[in-house]
């Protein structure tokens, strides 16, 4: 039996009854309250994450910035100190090895938040790679991280508004917190990175202003509201980036893993892509089914602001159109779900 | 808003955690508070057809949450003779109300000596406290 690791605010999900299950190693809350209050606390006011399973390694050296740039798909050269940049660890078929956010601190030093599944694999794969001249140490367990997400969250939080992908160290509370203008969710916020030891207060202080504890069960629905690729379900060693759509943080001009292989994939065009769908029928699609057509679900749920099922999926190159009709296969019930364009769920302007 | 925690006297259950109301050759079916409870608010009930027969221990629809999905596994055998609608329009129906409101299907009883192989409510909410 293994054993689940458990972060620092473990004893609080539980004391708010939180429904405890294991995720990627870790004893999570999927729930609190229910998937979908929290998800709509998310979209209409202000919810709060523990998202401290997720990795973070420090990568600091004279070196680092070159070995990046021959690591990860997007251009670190274009990330200043303050900044921070979504890209890819790719392998040498171009595959992803994890989707991670890199934010820069100095000129040679960095930041990696990387997906608590893949921690071990990325932590191997880049000190296999890096070279010499670089320094690769993992700090997840000195760290909380906390998204803080909604339309009122800067509100709740007594914070201004700053660009995203951008990053300061300032206070929260009174309690010293880096502040990331980032997020999982499609809505404005932070993801606050706190020491261990500061987690519990910090979580406290956040949900006293208003932010609703939201689990891992939320997460999953916003982020697929609005087509956020999920590692192990969406993208993963064995997909490419350019058929996944995050061709656009791909700098196919910088030499990378893989490289070669994904401006060969965007100049031939990939034989399937992943698109995202809304159903047509009633039915709740599911990662692994079949879509009729030729493909497969790679992530499906009930979407709580369409209130319909949702999925995201690989399909023939023939099928991607907005407006194309899908066949799912439900348990053996075809249901009928139509592709549409990229994010499903946009908010009223 | 959520039901409290109950068991009603006047009903029988199987282990999957459905119940049925039984009058005369008929039975009205439904999943019970301790199943709701562990899907979380239903967002789906894929009901079985108007007449479709249904047999004791078989799966005869599903209900689904944002994160699961679950069997509806028949406690009775008999054909089905009434879908409640309003749990298909609106599932979450069954959260508020799974013995009243959220009903999920009448059907008419093959055989009403299987009536007897069900829980009561005593021995079903014992079955329950070990889960």
């Amino acid at each position: 039996m293994q054993t689940l690791l458990r972060t620092p605010l473990y004893e609080r999900h539980v004391a708010l009854g939180a429904r405890m299950v294991p995720f990627a190693g870790w004893e999570m809350p999927v729930q609190y309250e229910g998937v979908i209050p929290e998800h709509r606390a998310v979209r209409e006011d202000c919810g709060v994450f523990d998202v401290s399973h997720m990795g973070r390694f420090e990568f600091e050296g004279p070196k680092v910035p070159a070995a990046l740039q021959g690591l990860l798909s997007n251009d670190i050269d274009k990330v200043d100190v303050g900044g921070a940049q979504y890209t890819l660890l790719t392998n040498e078929r171009g595959g992803i090895i994890d989707d991670l956010i890199v934010y820069r601190v100095e000129g040679g030093r960095f930041i990696l938040i990387v997906n608590a599944g893949n921690r071990e694999a990325d932590f191997e794969w880049i000190l296999e790679h890096a070279g010499a001249g670089t320094d690769l140490r993992d700090k997840s367990d000195e760290f909380a991280l906390l998204a803080v997400q909604g339309p009122r969250s800067l509100e709740r939080l007594g914070l201004d508004e700053a660009p995203a992908f951008t990053w300061e160290m300032g206070e929260v509370v009174g309690i010293e917190v880096m502040i990331n203008r980032t997020g999982y969710t499609g809505e404005p916020g932070v993801e606050l990175m706190v020491m261990t030891e500061d987690a519990g207060s910090l979580w406290d202080a956040v949900v006293e202003r208003g932010a609703t504890p939201c689990g891992l069960g939320a997460r999953d629905t916003l982020r697929l509201e609005v087509c956020y690729p999920l590692h192990g379900n969406d993208i993963g060693p064995d997909t490419d980036a350019i058929s996944a759509g995050l061709g656009w943080v791909c700098a196919l001009d910088t030499e990378f893993t893989g490289v070669e292989e994904l401006r060969r994939i965007k100049a031939d065009g990939p034989a399937r892509k992943l698109v995202a769908f809304v159903m047509q029928e009633p039915g709740i699609p599911r990662q692994g089914m079949a879509i009729e057509e030729g493909g497969e679900v790679t992530s499906g749920s009930h979407s709580p602001m369409l209130d319909r099922g949702i999925g995201m999926g690989y399909v023939d190159a023939s099928h991607t159109e907005p407006g194309t009709m899908l066949t799912i296969d439900v348990r053996g019930r075809p249901r009928r779900a139509e592709v549409v364009k990229k994010p499903i769920y946009k908010k009223e302007a | 808003m959520a039901a409290a925690e109950s068991y009603p006297d006047d009903l029988r259950y199987n282990r999957d955690h459905d119940w049925a109301r039984v009058d005369g050759g008929e039975a009205t079916l439904g999943i019970s508070w301790f199943a709701q409870d562990s899907l979380g608010d239903l967002v789906h009930f894929e009901p079985p057809g108007d007449g479709a027969e249904v047999a004791k221990g078989s799966s005869y629809g599903e209900v689904e949450s944002v994160k699961a999905v679950s069997d509806l596994i028949s406690p009775l055998s008999g054909t089905v003779i009434e879908v409640n609608q309003k749990v298909v329009e609106e599932p979450e129906t069954v959260n508020e109300d799974p013995y009243g409101d959220g009903w999920l299907v009448r059907i008419r009883l093959a055989d009403d000596s299987e009536v007897d192989d069900l829980l009561d409510a005593a021995a079903y909410k014992a079955f329950v406290d070990e889960q």
